[in-house]
């Protein structure tokens, strides 16, 4: 199989030779197969958002390397790796331009990584393609397509974020706690469509999330990150068939925050 | 010279034309409109810049002050060299680009803060300006400005009007039409939401160069067409301009609550017009010429201020980038 992210031995240290020093990330190694959907989860401040920071380019690691596709792309600035990742945020106000109508983002989306020229920026076909697109979505932005992006709800603005980071299909899909701030109906609907859209395609996907229950139906993978290093990784069999409770079992001492202990082990008991 | 030169600044043709409308109404109730509309689009291609580094870019950019005197500097020295007016529009808004795309290096290379890299760059070119014109005054009155076609012509002011009125509409378009291209689009979205773009394999720091370059070579522009239009180009010509362009941009807004691109273009030329409707009324009431920059300044902090007044957030963000 294709190995589609390596990642060599990375350190980030923040605030380095102050009384704030943090190690960020502590000498992680990891392999993503092609095609392979990952998980991970954590406590704060384990290091999740700072691992897809240093894979996205947003910050640069102290150490060690990365590659995508067989490209080492360790301190290639953000906007030159883009065409390799499509990237969601938690807050889903980051994804989309607001001022901007849905077509323009899209559109903007459909051009990653590539030049951009005097052409016109929303074209008929790309136009045509969109709304067809977005049929799939099932919310009814087919027929808003001029519509800015601010007069959208925070799930729909999600949903939309997520067709235009996969719209011109990415080597690597990054997705960070991309449900977390909606509610629980639209999270779900949200994250359906993440993997409905993952498996249709295809697409290498990591997963940061904070919902245990998430972590462990989604995905063929998970990753359990403490203090900047991977505590543990199941894949396969034991991957599917994973519950709660033996992950709370196993490794409960070490999952200290309580947002990821209670909410799983609550919805497991009312089951 | 020099006092006379500043005080007729903002509207050369006010002082002789107030007094003998003071007479009838009907004059007067012209007259205003005519001086307004003709300063409105001189000034407009200000407000258009404006429209494109604190609106479109949501970069507070201060080199106008500096850039606005550049463009009327350089056609002046060109002008009294002897060579065709246009060479010297043309030049004005090639080095007006320049100095955007240098205030525009300061902030996205050398990391300077956006309002400092402006303030820098336009007190650099208050040094350069007085450079290109070997002084602080260049008086044009008896040489060939783009404007001395006009002066025979029975319809004077129609014909001035035209003019301005086809120079800033295309500029508006062109604005327009490039906003909506695949550069333009980015260049929107720097504006709004700069990560988000980023991670779409933008490079921001060009597109912010490039904008500021744009947006500068607008200014010039029209400190080129105005400096040829009042007949001399002055180093004190650019003071305050920043403000009025921001005056101008949120009456126009207010007015029209512009949200595409081609209405808050618009809203600025519209907003331009109006803002000089508002400064010849108050100067015909008996406002003193030195005290209109405080007049524009109050009135840019009362229209910013109120929003924060109200509770509304929509408000707020109505009026972003400043």
């Amino acid at each position: 199989m294709k190995k589609m992210v390596v990642i060599e031995n990375l350190k980030k240290v923040f605030n380095r030779d102050t009384i704030d020093e943090k190690v960020a990330i502590d000498g992680i190694g990891l392999e993503v197969q092609k095609g392979e959907f990952i998980t991970v989860i954590g406590s704060n401040g384990a290091g999740k958002t700072t691992l897809l920071n240093l894979i996205a380019g947003t910050c640069l690691p102290d150490e060690g390397k990365i590659f995508i596709d067989g490209r080492e792309v360790t301190f290639l600035p953000e906007h030159q790796r883009a065409k390799y990742l499509g990237r969601i945020f938690q807050n889903p106000l980051m994804g989309t331009a607001s001022s901007m109508t849905i077509e323009e983002n899209l559109s903007m989306a459909e051009l990653r990584g590539r030049p951009r020229g005097l052409s016109w920026g929303v074209t008929k076909k790309g136009r045509k393609r969109f709304r067809e697109l977005l049929k799939t979505l099932e919310l009814g932005l087919e027929n808003r397509l001029r519509d800015r992006v601010s007069l959208l709800s925070g799930g729909q603005r999600q949903c939309l974020t997520l067709l235009m980071a996969t719209l011109s299909l990415p080597k690597v899909l990054l997705l960070d706690e991309h449900t977390a701030s909606l509610d629980p109906k639209t999270a779900e609907k949200v994250i359906d469509l993440t993997d409905r859209i993952v498996r249709e395609n295809d697409l290498t996907t990591i997963m940061i999330t904070h919902n245990m229950k998430q972590a462990i139906n989604f995905g063929d993978r998970m990753i359990m990150l403490h203090e900047g290093k991977i505590q543990f990784d199941i894949k396969g069999e034991e991957k599917k068939h994973l519950t709660v409770e033996e992950v709370v079992k196993r490794f409960g001492e070490k999952l200290e925050d309580e947002t990821l202990l209670c909410k799983p082990v609550e919805g497991q008991a009312r089951q | 010279m020099r006092l006379k030169a500043k005080s007729l600044c903002l509207s050369p043709y006010a002082s002789d034309r107030i007094p003998y409308i003071n007479l009838f109404p009907m004059d007067i109730l012209s007259g205003i409109f005519q001086i307004s509309l003709e300063q409105g689009l001189a000034y407009a291609l200000v407000a258009l810049g404006i429209v494109v580094s604190f609106r479109i870019l949501a970069f507070p950019d201060l080199t106008v002050d500096g850039s606005f005197v550049l463009g009327g500097a350089v056609v002046a020295k060109v002008i009294v060299l002897g060579y065709p007016p246009t060479i010297g529009i043309v030049l004005a808004v090639f080095i007006g680009f320049i100095a955007g795309c240098a205030t525009g290096f300061l902030n996205t290379r050398l990391k300077i803060n956006s309002l400092l890299a402006g303030i820098l760059i336009m007190t650099i070119l208050y040094s350069v300006n007085l450079r290109v014109m070997g002084r602080s005054n260049t008086p044009l009155l008896n040489h060939v400005t783009v404007f001395t076609p006009f002066e025979q012509m029975e319809m004077r002011w129609f014909s001035i009007v035209l003019f301005f009125s086809l120079i800033v509409f295309a500029v508006k378009f062109l604005t327009d039409l490039f906003l909506h291209t695949q550069v333009g689009l980015a260049m929107r979205a720097t504006g709004d939401n700069e990560q988000m773009i980023r991670t779409l394999g933008v490079n921001t720091e060009n597109i912010t160069v490039l904008g500021l370059g744009m947006s500068n070579a607008f200014v010039a522009l029209s400190g080129a067409l105005v400096a040829q239009h009042q007949g001399f180009a002055d180093i004190g010509m650019g003071i305050g301009m920043i403000v009025a362009g921001l005056a101008a941009i949120i009456i126009g807004e207010t007015l029209l609550r512009a949200k595409s691109v081609g209405m808050m273009t618009f809203a600025a030329i519209l907003g331009s017009f109006l803002y000089r409707l508002i400064i010849t009324i108050g100067l015909w009431l008996g406002l003193a010429p030195t005290d209109l920059k405080m007049a524009t300044g109050a009135m840019v902090i009362l229209a910013l201020g109120f929003p924060a007044l109200k509770k509304g957030k929509e408000e707020k963000l109505h009026l972003r980038g400043i």
